[in-house]
């Protein structure tokens, strides 16, 4: 399979990610969309280190071949990690104002 | 004669001793003892700057009058200190006018007197430091560190205005410093290498650095904008009179008398020698705008009707003068600027002086609510008359030599702009005669009516400024001789 | 190098220690002593001056030299005192009217309180020692602090009585006159220093005629600089445009007026062209100048005297024309003649001003002709010695004015007519206003109040013995300059000075009138001075006080020509104009405007700016897109 559907699917999961959290209000929705945003990235790692290595370097260095996916699961920690901060920062925000709508959220003090 | 193993040397006595001191009164609580100590710390710094005139031989005394310390060497700066001709005359200056201003202002009381004291002794730590610097990095250190304790004074012991004032003074000032900074840093690219060092930032690199800075006439500018906002040169003056209207007043005595010398020190020693092309360069356009400024100056002083307006715009008129001799480049005109820097810092110190007095005992500066003062209080009356007079540089007094001296510079260098800023005597004639007569002439009113005459510590400092004003108005060569040998430095190198 | 005159010194600083010892205890010293110790200083500088008189007289003279007062690079400015002929001859004058001003002074100021008394006698102390200085100056910077001290003291001295706003503006004025003459002094100055490169008398005297052939200095440089001297003699002597200043300066004491604003300081200007002499030899342009301004001020300050009523206005506005008269000498060359009228002048003027004193001490302060009349039975002395005085002043044969003024005509008349025919006018007019004023003041009856009447009296002795020793002196005054038609080798002043002008005269051929034509000039400027002089004296003999204002000619002559008001005009408002739109407007609106306008600026953008922080995440996430896509365009497209 040719790389352009890698990146057309990338590129419209991205997009989907981006009008998601620009147009949504609800806070969980919104880290959701982050979630696929990283994600595209994710699979636009694995795509080009797949197509790109195998092709270039392939055939002198094999060895090298998987090593741009690791930094898919450098990603998929920090995404874990981002999720249970994230997560926890939605419940303290639902204590506080018994919603998750973002807007609420804009004063800084108090 | 030198001695080889010194511990100390002059330049780093009078300069670490008002730190020391200042640090010192910080700490003092009662405030009859902070104000001694003051007085104690200045006159100690003014003994030790007078002794250095014994030891002016440079050849000869070396080692007493240059130190120089390890400090960033990697980046070719030495924290170097040096004492010439012309830094002796200005650190005598200062320490002769910071004794005058904590004696003048002994009965003065202010809040939190520690720390007033203190950041006046930090000041002039400050100012020996930038007379004294042989090195652009350390230059630049100590001009900062003048003009922040200065900033504080103003913005917490002055008038109601003083927020504004100050930060008007603030804003001016550290924006011509940053200009100033970055200058210092496109010269220092531009000097040669030194043992440990691609570049160097000491005096004398700078001075070999300017045939490399010929081509880059722009950053003469950058420098000459720092310093004619210190000094003040017309069109940059006008943080100049809020800061001095709302300063107190010992505090404007700092910046009139010893402050602006900065700028004008600095031209000399920083600009001229560093900038020779471009100085000739641009020498027209500078003349003109200090010519300018005198006769604009000296117009709207008429004008004035606050006391201290009234003697920051004459200043800003006396101080165009220098300027444009500074660039006149001639050993007369130098000479003049020289002289003229002491005798400016001794008569305006008297002007603040006698200013201080009449606003402490009548509550006013208003010049047109005064009157009559002569009949009251006719001792200070006599100090005031020839404190004007030497302002507005009659003969025999200390201003008369310089301002000949300087004119004549300008009359060679062009008859035209001679002719103009001449103008400025005869304005200088009526604005301050307009003051004598208003504030001191005419029957006393209510507001004058209870003038008594001047306390022993005023009278004391006006009988020096007196005998000052005379000394050199009548003998000035020992100042010709002490500065002749910085003068001909800076000639060598700009002909 | 030990001349006996190295010892000069000692006359400028003995009035020097009297005016800082009575400066000084003028709290403490009783007015009896300040009066003999101020007197004493100058009676002993008088008596040094003539002992240096002498030594000069035997063909001593001399520069000496005290200490370098600059010396930098080839400007060598050396505190130095010249003394000769023409020098000696101004000591004398100065210490020696100077003294008798001095003695009169400790009577006519006997009412002022202690401390006013001696702060008198100090500033007076200081100008003689000022003027002393001026004469003395071995160089133009010297002079020029003597030239600059003078002014002071009658800034000082006018503006004595100074809770008086009108005396104090007097005295402003004075002051700032003077310093526009000083800038064109100032101004020459600095000319010579940068073609001649010294100041000194003789350096310059010697040197610029061997520039000049060398071509070094140009005709310009040297007319030039000696209009430019002259300017400043203008402010210093009172000449047109700058002479509006000494008719105000008669705010200040009467012996004042007499000592500076007639007798010695006003003729300053005329020691420095006389002085100067060699430069102005060289350049006829500026000769010319002086003779024209000079002979116009001589006859416009006339014509003012003609119509005024303050006793000393008139003698104020005739020493104006007396100067223009020493000015007109000096154009014409006549350099002898200007210092013999100096010397003669100086002892009728001061007569006539202390005269002047003495009524108006003994009418109580009125100082108004019209309130006067009849004081010769009341006064005799000062109404016999004021009368000599006038006749002095008016030329009439023999008196002092009339050999020295004669000599000023003659000179005239032999550069051209016209400056003689003109100024025979002004002898003329002033033969009528002087008789004007004496007839109005001495004959007839009196017209003031009657307890101003019950009050006449003969001043006191301190005040008639220096009018009459100064009567004395206008009397025969005038005989050392007898001219050479009356008695070979009468000119004994001539004779005496020929070696400070001896440099001029080799440069000019020497006119010589007929002995007929000396004598018909003579006749004619006496007989018709003496036609004038009786038409006044019957004219106000019976003078009646009128209420009617002055029309036509003698409004404009009674208001001195509007002139006060056309420099108040043209120059003091605009001044104040440009000023007070520099002060209110441009400073504060164009320069400050500006730079608080970069303040605001910052402040307005800053909260502009600041909307953006709205707290809406959604807005920051678009604006990161945004920012995103933009570098996203960037990269790609540009």
């Amino acid at each position: 399979m040719e790389i352009k559907w890698y990146i057309g699917l990338a590129l419209a999961l991205f997009c989907t990610g981006i009008v998601g959290v620009l147009t949504r209000r609800n806070s969980i929705i919104i880290f959701m969309c982050i979630e696929l945003m990283l994600n595209a990235v994710n699979l636009l790692l694995v795509a080009f280190s797949k197509m790109h290595a195998a092709s270039a370097l392939g055939q002198t260095m094999p060895n090298v071949v998987s090593d741009a996916q690791i930094f898919v699961f450098f990603i998929m920690v920090v995404a874990a990690a981002e999720v249970s901060v994230g997560l926890a920062i939605i419940v303290m925000l639902y204590r506080n104002t018994h919603s998750v709508d973002v807007n609420f959220l804009n004063r800084l003090k108090n | 004669m030198d001695p080889k193993n010194i511990w100390i040397t002059f330049p780093e006595l009078i300069t670490w001793l008002p730190l020391i001191a200042g640090l010192i009164a910080f700490m003092i609580r009662k405030e009859k003892t902070v104000k001694l100590w003051a007085i104690l710390a200045s006159l100690l710094t003014l003994g030790i700057s007078l002794a250095s005139l014994f030891y002016t031989d440079h050849a000869k005394y070396v080692n007493l009058n240059n130190v120089s310390y390890y400090w960033l060497q990697s980046i070719g700066s030495s924290f170097a200190l040096g004492l010439d001709g012309m830094a002796r005359m200005l650190t005598i200056l200062t320490s002769l006018c910071f004794s005058l201003i904590f004696i003048a202002t002994y009965k003065s009381t202010y809040k939190n007197l520690n720390i007033f004291y203190g950041l006046m002794l930090l000041t002039q730590c400050g100012l020996m430091g930038v007379f004294t610097a042989m090195d652009a990095l350390v230059f630049y250190f100590f001009w900062e560190l003048a003009v922040i304790p200065a900033y504080f004074l103003c913005s917490r012991w002055g008038g109601e205005k003083r927020i504004q004032a100050t930060f008007k003074f603030f804003i001016y000032t550290f924006a011509g410093s940053l200009l100033m900074l970055v200058g210092i840093l496109y010269v220092y690219t531009l000097t040669g290498p030194t043992a440990n060092s691609d570049h160097s930032f000491s005096l004398n690199a700078f001075y070999a650095a300017a045939g490399a800075v010929k081509g880059h006439g722009w950053v003469f500018w950058l420098f000459f904008i720092a310093f004619a906002i210190k000094m003040p040169v017309f069109p940059f003056h006008t943080w100049q009179p809020d800061t001095y209207e709302q300063a107190p007043t010992a505090t404007t005595m700092v910046l009139s008398g010893i402050m602006v010398k900065m700028g004008v020190f600095a031209l000399i020693r920083w600009v001229l020698p560093v900038f020779p092309d471009a100085v000739i360069r641009f020498d027209n356009i500078v003349i003109g705008l200090s010519v300018v400024g005198m006769i604009y100056a000296s117009l709207i002083a008429i004008k004035q009707d606050d006391l201290k307006r009234f003697v920051a715009y004459s200043s800003i008129a006396h101080i165009g003068l220098m300027c444009a001799a500074i660039f006149t480049r001639s050993e007369i005109g130098l000479q003049g600027v020289m002289i003229q820097m002491f005798s400016h810092g001794i008569n305006i110190i008297g002007m603040w002086v006698v200013v201080d007095i009449i606003e402490k005992q009548t509550g006013t500066r208003k010049m047109s609510e005064l009157g009559g003062i002569a009949h009251k209080a006719p001792i200070l009356t006599l100090f005031l008359v020839v404190i004007a007079l030497a302002n507005i540089a009659l003969p025999l007094t200390n201003a008369f030599v310089g301002e000949f001296m300087m004119f004549s510079s300008l009359f060679t260098f062009s008859i035209a702009y001679a002719g103009v800023a001449l103008i400025s005597i005869i304005l200088a004639a009526v604005y301050t005669l307009n003051m004598v007569q208003k504030v001191f002439y005419g029957e006393a009113n209510t507001v004058t009516g209870n003038m008594r005459d001047i306390s022993w510590n005023q009278k004391l400092v006006l009988a020096v400024l007196l005998v000052l004003i005379f000394m050199y108005g009548v003998y000035p060569q020992p100042i010709f001789d002490l500065t002749k040998d910085t003068v001909a430095t800076i000639l060598t190198r700009i002909n | 190098m030990n001349n006996v005159l190295q010892m000069v010194w000692l006359i400028p600083v003995v009035p020097l220690l009297g005016f800082l010892i009575v400066g000084l205890g003028r709290n403490y010293m009783p007015k009896i002593m300040t009066g003999v110790f101020a007197s004493g200083t100058i009676l002993l500088a008088f008596l040094i001056s003539l002992y240096v008189f002498f030594n000069v007289k035997s063909g001593n003279t001399h520069v000496a030299h005290y200490f370098d007062f600059i010396n930098v690079a080839a400007l060598k400015i050396g505190f130095d005192f010249q003394v000769d002929q023409l020098t000696s001859v101004f000591l004398l004058i100065i210490t020696g009217v100077g003294f008798l001003i001095h003695v009169y002074s400790t009577a006519y100021m006997q009412e002022e309180e202690q401390k006013d008394f001696n702060r008198y006698f100090a500033y007076l102390n200081l100008f003689v020692f000022s003027m002393l200085l001026l004469v003395l100056g071995g160089n133009y910077v010297i002079m020029f602090i003597g030239w600059e001290g003078v002014g002071l003291c009658s800034y000082l001295l006018i503006g004595y009585w100074f809770k008086n706003t009108s005396y104090n503006n007097a005295a402003k004025k004075a002051f700032v006159m003077n310093r526009i003459g000083d800038l064109g002094f100032l101004l020459a100055v600095f000319w010579l220093i940068a073609k001649v490169g010294s100041v000194d008398f003789h350096t310059v005297f010697e040197t610029v005629p061997t520039l000049f052939a060398s071509g070094k200095i140009t005709i310009v440089d040297i007319t030039g600089i000696t209009l430019l001297l002259f300017v400043g003699a203008m402010g210093k002597s009172a000449q047109i445009p700058l002479y509006t200043w000494l008719p105000d300066a008669m705010a200040g004491p009467t012996p004042v007026s007499a000592l500076i604003h007639a007798a010695t300081m006003v003729t300053a200007g005329i020691y420095m062209i006389a002085r100067s002499n060699i430069l102005y030899t060289m350049a006829p342009v500026s000769q010319a100048v002086v003779a024209i301004v000079g002979l116009t001020t001589a006859i416009l300050a006339a014509t003012i005297a003609l119509k005024q009523n303050d006793i000393k206005k008139v003698l104020a506005y005739s020493t104006v024309s007396q100067l223009g008269y020493m000015f007109l000498a000096l154009g014409v060359g006549a350099y002898t003649g200007a210092v013999f009228h100096v010397m003669t002048h100086a002892f009728f003027k001061a007569l006539l001003f202390l005269g002047a004193g003495s009524v108006i001490h003994a009418m109580s302060g009125e100082q108004d002709i019209r309130n006067m009349g009849g004081l010769k039975k009341y006064m005799s002395i000062t109404h016999i010695t004021f009368l000599l005085a006038c006749l002095a002043i008016a030329g009439m044969p023999p008196f002092s004015g009339f050999f020295s003024k004669d000599e000023i005509l003659a000179a005239a008349y032999a550069r051209s007519p016209l400056l003689w025919v003109v100024g025979v006018g002004g002898a003329v007019m002033t033969a009528f206003y002087m008789f004007r004023l004496y007839a109005m003041t001495f004959l007839g009856k009196f017209r003031g109040t009657t307890e101003q009447e019950h009050h006449l009296h003969e001043s006191p002795a301190l005040i008639t013995i220096p009018l009459i020793v100064l009567a004395i002196l206008a009397v025969i005054g005038g005989w050392i300059g007898i001219p050479e038609i009356f008695m070979h080798g009468g000119h004994r002043l001539e004779a005496f000075l020929a070696p400070v002008f001896a440099q001029s005269n080799a440069l000019t051929e020497k006119h010589h009138l007929s002995h007929t034509t000396e004598y018909m000039l003579m006749g004619i400027s006496v007989g018709a001075a003496l036609v004038a002089l009786i038409f006044a004296w019957s004219k106000f003999n019976k003078y009646q006080k009128t209420t009617g204002e002055e029309t036509g000619l003698g409004k404009i002559l009674a208001n001195k020509w509007y002139v006060d008001e056309l420099y108040d005009t043209l120059i003091v408002k605009p001044v104040m104009a440009i000023s007070k739109y520099f002060n209110d407007i441009f400073e504060k609106k164009g320069i400050d405007g500006f730079v608080n306008g970069v303040g605001k600026a910052v402040n307005y953008s800053s909260r502009q700016i600041r909307l953006l922080q709205s707290g809406q995440v959604g807005a920051y996430v678009l604006m990161m897109v945004l920012g995103i896509l933009i570098f996203f365009i960037i990269q790609l497209f540009l």
